[in-house]
């Protein structure tokens, strides 16, 4: 049953063996050794899992890994340079604090960094719409907003 | 059955005179040690009369922290990381204590045979216990290292600093601690007096030191117990029952293992039913197919459709007049008299990361990982359940995700030891499904609070009478092993005895107010739902109550609903967090359809103050109701970290008003149907309000958890806030757009 399947994952290809109906997000987590994308629900509701595919945030947890072969999976971990400097989005939550247990900060980090991707200036509300599908239970999210926001103003030209 | 206490708490007298600081300010203190001990600090606090709890009962200074070759310093602790940030706190207290930079300590969380036994991570008690026993035990570690440093410099303790890790003379000769202590640890137990430092002095504590966790979180670094892996590590999932008191009727493994020949090996024991795969996801397909196909006998019908409010009240139980004072006269002279009746429903703790465990069984000993809120209790009903000894079982903290309180962490490390121990030589990572955690975790007690006063001729509150109905606050854990759930379905089951109702369930029943005459009864069920602890326990919806009731009579005594708290308070620091809160919003603007509320408590009436206000605006169409900002003013004594407290408080209050506006545990004859986060929603993005915290600080007295000061008054500030917005009285939780329009 299982398969060679051919990933890129945060800039490098990757070959793993597995069922190709695995979800993408055991494949990360158990083949390719990321913790980033979490288990949440396993039914694409709480956005523990996003990933980047291709720049568009997308939950992982019950996408084929088959699915994924000719696109470009980025992680949390990708948006970490080689020599350790954060990317503005994960830095912001640093600094904000925007965190308590962290297990969701994964879908909210990726969320976020697909929303300014689509949208450089992203106000109250647009934040909020861009983030809507990843729960917090800690309730973290107005941190996270603040985050999203600082992260967007450093963003600016 | 009867039980009273003193009605006055002697904490309540313990109000520190006159207002105190709202930032970070230090007042001088007067004190018995010299000034030269700390050379160049100002005064000392006079030593405490008592050491702090956890710290009498493992008194070894080296029990707490270790010191390490490379002069880091290792503090040790029977407290779990829940994302409280209680790592910090810890760190904070013991570099302050020996002059440290934060990065040079190091936090062990609890570890049987490891770190001391604390009990459980709950009850807001970390930093009351674990950070002051690490306080007093670093103080102590350094009276010793000065002590032995004088003998080998040869220079009186006076002479010397402390700094980096090391001791210096005043002429430069320096040594490490490692190098004073020879490479041993410090055996001594702590006695008081142990000098502390003087809090003017301080260069951590009481600051919004950052988390250092958080940066790790955000580069992916493994941090929690579903990250952990290990060489040949395989997975594993429970089928959980039709329902509670489903039985397994038939078991066939014949298809099971014609679907999945990769199989690794498929569990039985009584009612268990777990399945071990090389591969997640080939144990989660499994999983899937015996749900779909084993059978389970009809469980004992839940009381689906009935009113909970009442259903609840008419069931069996024990009794008790928990607080009774003056005589219980009802009638006063020239008065009037109110009473209500509110409900709250079972909420869940639905935390975002479902359970999750590793074990491994080898040569007759258990090692186990888990998230856990007390390692050492459930080890003790593991001895019970797997019929091991207590030296057999090894259990690591790791912290997993957020719980609030007892969730289904314990049940999942039972699960993974019954199946490590069916599979011996193997780490086995059992996963719990969403489905597992939403219907299976022990839910906090729905309860129903029936309150009736009186007022006088001056409209001051003259009796009051409460009544509160609810099942357990605690089924943790230890020494029982029913209460880890996979305990009551083997083939030799351990029943529930008993739900051990313990204090929880009154919790802030009796109001916080100056009241002539009060009696309060607690009722105790035994409900249709497994239930636990939930953060702040009964105190969410014993304080929903109270303080929704104090608006009404404050409507009813035709006083400010603010005015009327404070004419029934005389705690200085209670009248402070409520005026406090009033300062917040004073220019707030209020539109139309909008309202403010506001509520007190002081949680168990003897820890932290919060005071809370809530602006909504409600739709009177449509019933929605939006919670736009909330505000939160707290004490809770000397503040170790400032932004932890805010951010337990932000959070808590965001937590509690999903609690308030949208959560209730559903269910059918079968089982729990609230399954996943479309049948148990909870807040989004969109209805999150904007969150305000002042903390009030009290470096003068004692340190106080944070974590669950917030929930009961914001469920009764929204209420109140609902209120004055359109003149809907709401007393059922949740607050859901039907009881608006209907």
């Amino acid at each position: 049953m299982a398969a060679k399947i051919t990933l890129r994952v945060n800039g490098k290809k990757r070959t793993v063996q597995v069922d190709p109906a695995t979800p993408l997000l055991y494949v990360l987590r158990n083949q390719l050794e990321l913790n980033g994308p979490k288990y949440g629900c396993g039914l694409e509701q709480c956005g523990s899992c996003l990933v980047l595919l291709d720049g568009k945030a997308v939950p992982s947890c019950r996408m084929p890994v088959e699915a994924v072969k000719d696109q470009s999976v980025v992680t949390l971990e990708g948006l970490t340079r080689k020599n350790g400097e954060l990317h503005p989005v994960p830095r912001a939550f640093v600094q904000q604090q925007a965190a308590q247990c962290g297990y969701c900060l994964n879908g909210m980090v990726i969320a976020a960094v697909a929303l300014l991707a689509e949208n450089r200036h992203p106000d109250d509300d647009a934040i909020r719409n861009g983030l809507q599908r990843v729960l917090c239970r800690c309730g973290t999210q107005a941190r996270v907003i603040r985050a999203v926001s600082q992260a967007a103003q450093e963003a600016q030209p | 059955m009867k039980k009273t206490r003193s009605a006055t708490p002697v904490s309540r007298r313990d109000f520190l005179k006159g207002a105190g600081c709202l930032t970070i300010g230090f007042p001088l203190l007067g004190g018995e040690w010299p000034a030269a001990y700390f050379p160049g600090a100002m005064p000392a606090a006079p030593p405490e009369d008592t050491l702090p709890g956890s710290l009498q009962k493992q008194p070894r200074i080296n029990a707490w922290l270790e010191i390490l070759a490379d002069g880091r310093v290792r503090v040790l602790t029977g407290k779990m990381e829940l994302g409280q940030g209680i790592r910090t706190a810890i760190a904070q207290v013991a570099a302050e204590e020996l002059d440290l930079d934060l990065d040079r300590v190091e936090v062990h969380l609890a570890e049987t045979e490891r770190t001391p036994h604390e009990g459980y991570t709950a009850g807001s008690g970390s930093i009351e216990n674990s950070a002051m026993s690490v306080r007093y035990a670093a103080a102590a570690a350094r009276q010793k290292l000065l002590a032995l440093a004088a003998q080998k410099l040869g220079q009186p303790a006076d002479q010397l600093t402390v700094a980096d890790g090391g001791v210096s003379t005043r002429n430069g000769k320096r040594l490490t601690f490692a190098e004073i202590l020879d490479g041993k640890q410090i055996e001594d137990e702590v006695r008081l007096p142990v000098a502390l430092k003087p809090k003017g002095s301080y260069r951590w504590v009481g600051k919004a030191v950052p988390r250092q966790d958080i940066e790790r979180m955000v580069r992916g670094e493994p941090m929690y117990v579903q990250d952990l892996r290990f060489p040949g590590m395989v997975h594993a999932r429970v089928v959980r029952p039709a329902g509670y008191r489903a039985r397994l009727l038939a078991f066939d493994r014949g298809p099971l293992e014609k679907e999945f020949p990769g199989l690794l090996k498929t569990v039985v024991n009584g009612d268990f039913l777990g399945v071990i795969a090389a591969e997640e996801y080939l144990a989660v397909e499994a999983h899937r197919f015996l749900k779909q196909r084993v059978r389970w006998s009809a469980p004992a019908a839940l009381p689906e459709g009935q009113p909970l409010a009442d259903y609840l009240k008419n069931l069996p139980g024990e009794t008790q007049t928990v607080q009774e004072k003056g005589t219980g006269a009802r009638e006063p002279s020239g008065g009037t008299s109110l009473r209500a009746t509110y409900f709250k429903p079972y909420v869940m703790h639905a935390s975002i990361g479902p359970s999750c465990a590793v074990a491994r069984y080898e040569d007759g000993k258990l090692h186990l990982w888990s998230h856990s809120q007390g390692i050492y209790p459930m080890r003790e009903s593991l001895v019970k359940m797997l019929g091991l000894a207590a030296t057999q079982i090894h259990v690591v903290g790791v912290p997993g995700s957020g719980c609030y309180g007892h969730n289904g962490a314990d049940d999942a490390a039972a699960d993974a030891a019954l199946l490590a121990m069916a599979y011996p030589g193997k780490h086995v990572r059992l996963q719990w499904s969403r489905e597992d955690e939403h219907g299976w975790e022990p839910y906090g007690s729905a309860m129903r609070v029936e309150i009736e006063a009186s007022l006088d001729g001056a409209g001051r509150i003259h009796h009051w009478h409460g009544e509160v109905w609810t099942d357990s606050h605690s089924t943790r854990p230890g020494p029982e092993a029913a209460n880890l759930l996979a305990a009551r379905y083997l083939e030799k089951p351990f029943r529930m005895e008993s739900p051990g109702y313990l204090g929880g369930g009154h919790r802030n029943a009796d109001p916080y107010y100056v009241l002539p005459h009060l009696r309060i009864i607690a009722h105790f069920f035994e409900g249709p739902l497994r239930v636990s602890s939930l953060r702040s326990l009964g105190a969410y919806a014993n304080v929903f109550a109270v303080e929704s009731f104090m608006d009404e009579l404050a409507e009813k005594a035709g006083k400010d609903p603010v005015e009327f708290r404070l004419a029934h308070s005389e705690d200085e620091r209670a009248i402070a967090v409520i005026r406090k809160v009033r300062e917040l919003i004073r220019s707030q603007p209020v539109a139309a359809n909008e309202g403010i509320g506001f509520a007190f408590s002081r949680y168990k009436n003897a820890a932290t103050y919060c005071a809370v206000a809530a602006k909504v605006a409600v739709n009177t169409q449509t019933g929605d109701v939006r919670v736009r900002r909330m505000w939160a003013a707290i004490d809770a004594g000397e503040v170790i970290n400032l932004d932890g407290i805010i951010n337990q408080t932000e959070g808590g209050m965001i937590q509690a008003a999903s609690w308030t506006l949208m959560e209730e545990v559903r269910f059918d004859q079968q089982h729990v149907s609230s399954l996943d986060w479309a049948t148990y929603p909870i807040f989004r993005f969109s209805d999150v309000p904007e969150v305000e915290v002042a903390v009030i600080n009290r470096p003068e007295q004692k340190p106080l958890g944070a974590g669950e000061a917030a929930q009961g008054p914001t469920a009764a500030a929204i209420a109140n806030a609902v209120y004055r917005a359109c003149g809907k009285r709401i007393r059922q939780l949740p607050i859901r757009p039907e009881k608006i329009t209907g």
